[in-house]
């Protein structure tokens, strides 16, 4: 067992964690942030993406341990003060949600991206998605939402 | 829930190596994207792990003065594929980074453990075979510079001892006149494991020609091979498209490619003809060739 101290979507936790338990576990059982989803558990599907000092990280790959003194985003530390924000609204208004399974991990590794390049192109939208699989197929839909996002955004910014 | 013995977090490189003397069943862990799969998968039971990263040494990406580049065995993909280091002299080990898993794989996955691991489909090892990479490891006994072209033993083999951690990997200066590329053909063009991998790096000299050629591949053997033959009938020469056909034959003899479900062993064949020939083309053009 560890202790280790980490932020998770702006709030300090502090608790104990088994040797070989996964940054996924501790979320959804110790924390309850079931919104990080358990797929593969093997890094291929990118459902359990979340952000580790704000790059998209599989937290089926990743030790808890190791989460001592970093900051976790996980689906659920992007709202704010209960309204969604504007890339979540835009995977609603697009239509680029099926079951939901893979959204949660899909809108972290596109909010990553937004954060780092605010204009994507489609090609870099279509390439920092591409560890994030969809059994129901709304890729379309996904990239055509990041755009919208950073239309949204801009548009903000810009007023 | 990894079956797990003990996870051991040193914070500098000395507790790191005289934990592997006094332990060494020890897996080291890197970015954990090949140890913690084969765990997950049963292979691999009550291990004891060491992460690395804590351990300064092991990172960094410099251009010494002497032109030799250091790689820290830390470095994710993510890092090399951002280096301008590593654009300048080696262009295609960018490439390579980025055509291997997908994103958040790159965040975690590193050039050590890619070597270290020991696959023949190691997106970084025909790079790094071909620029003649020197592996820098260290145990508390001391340190051992290896060529990469010597380090690999089978599939998922390698020749680093237990108590033996690698620091970095050295490239070689280059000529003034290089260049290099690297063609990673697989099915998906994300997160698939290439079918064959073919790097190839050139160095022209003053006479205009090849003054070194080498070509590399990955998953054409059990581990990654240099196409020797190939190499020695394009050095010296400043080759046309006939002999560039050549060369992509000759590679083939230095192949042994087998059938899995990815792909057949005669598909693999054409692909090494076809990518040996592809990158070398390439490589020679980047380096200033002509054909
Ligand atoms: C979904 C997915 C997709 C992938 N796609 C690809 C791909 O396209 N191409 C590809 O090449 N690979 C791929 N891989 C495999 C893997 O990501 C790479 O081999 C990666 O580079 C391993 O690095 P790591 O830091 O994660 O290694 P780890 O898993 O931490 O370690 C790998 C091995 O090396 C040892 N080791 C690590 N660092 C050191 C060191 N400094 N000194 C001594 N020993 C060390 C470990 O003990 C272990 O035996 C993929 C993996 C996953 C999960
Ligand atoms: S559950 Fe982690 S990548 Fe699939
Ligand atoms: S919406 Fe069902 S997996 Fe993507």
């Amino acid at each position: 067992m560890h202790t280790i101290q980490m932020t998770v979507n702006g709030s300090l936790w502090t608790g104990q964690v088994e040797d070989g338990e996964t940054l996924l576990e501790t979320l959804r059982t110790r924390l309850g942030l079931t919104g990080t989803k358990r797929g593969c558990e093997v890094g291929e599907c990118g459902a359990c993406t979340v952000l580790i000092d704000g790059v998209p990280t599989t937290s089926c790959l990743y030790l808890a341990t190791l989460a001592d003194g970093k900051s976790i985003t996980t689906i659920e530390g992007l709202s704010v003060d209960g309204k969604l924000s504007p890339l979540q609204q835009a995977f609603i208004d697009a239509g680029a949600v099926q079951c939901g399974f893979c959204t949660p991990g899909m809108i972290l590794s596109a909010h990553a991206l937004l954060q780092r390049d605010p204009h994507p192109t489609k090609e870099t939208i279509k390439t920092a998605l591409s560890g994030n699989m969809c059994r129901c197929a709304t890729y379309e839909q996904v990239t055509e939402a990041v755009q919208r996002a950073a239309e949204v955004i801009a548009a903000h910014v810009g007023t | 829930m990894y079956s797990v013995s003990e996870l051991y977090i040193p914070q500098t490189l000395g507790e790191a190596l005289a934990y592997l003397s006094e332990h060494p069943d020890t897996r080291p862990l890197a970015g954990g994207t090949d140890v913690l799969v084969q765990m997950r998968a049963k292979r691999l039971e009550d291990v004891r792990l060491m992460s690395l990263e804590k351990l300064p040494e092991l990172t960094g990406i410099r251009c010494r003065e002497d032109g030799v580049v250091e790689i820290g065995a830390l470095t994710t993909f993510t890092q090399l594929a951002a280096s301008e280091t590593v654009a300048q002299r080696a262009p295609m080990l960018r490439t390579a980074a980025l055509a291997m898993g997908g994103p958040q794989i790159q965040n975690r996955a590193t050039i050590g453990g890619n070597v270290c691991n020991g696959a023949t489909s190691a997106d970084s090892a025909p790079g790094l075979f071909a620029l003649d990479a020197v592996l820098v490891l260290q145990s508390a006994a001391g340190e051992r510079r290896v060529p990469i072209t010597e380090f690999y033993s089978g599939p998922g083999r390698v020749k680093r001892d237990p108590k033996e951690l690698l620091l970095h990997i050295e490239l070689p200066a280059a000529a003034p006149r290089h260049g290099d590329c690297y063609l990673k053909f697989s099915t998906r063009k994300a997160m698939d494991l290439a079918l064959i991998g073919c790097a190839a790096a050139c160095e022209i000299g003053e006479d205009g020609a090849v003054s070194k050629a080498a070509i590399a591949l990955g998953v054409a053997a059990p581990t990654p091979i240099r196409a020797s033959e190939a190499e020695a009938f394009l050095t010296g020469r400043k080759p046309g498209l006939e002999d560039l056909e050549e060369a992509g034959r000759l590679a083939l003899q230095s192949a042994s490619p087998r059938s899995s479900w990815r792909a057949s062993k005669e598909y693999r064949e054409q692909l090494i003809r076809t990518l040996a020939k592809r990158a070398f083309r390439a490589a020679y053009e980047s380096a200033g060739g002509v054909l």
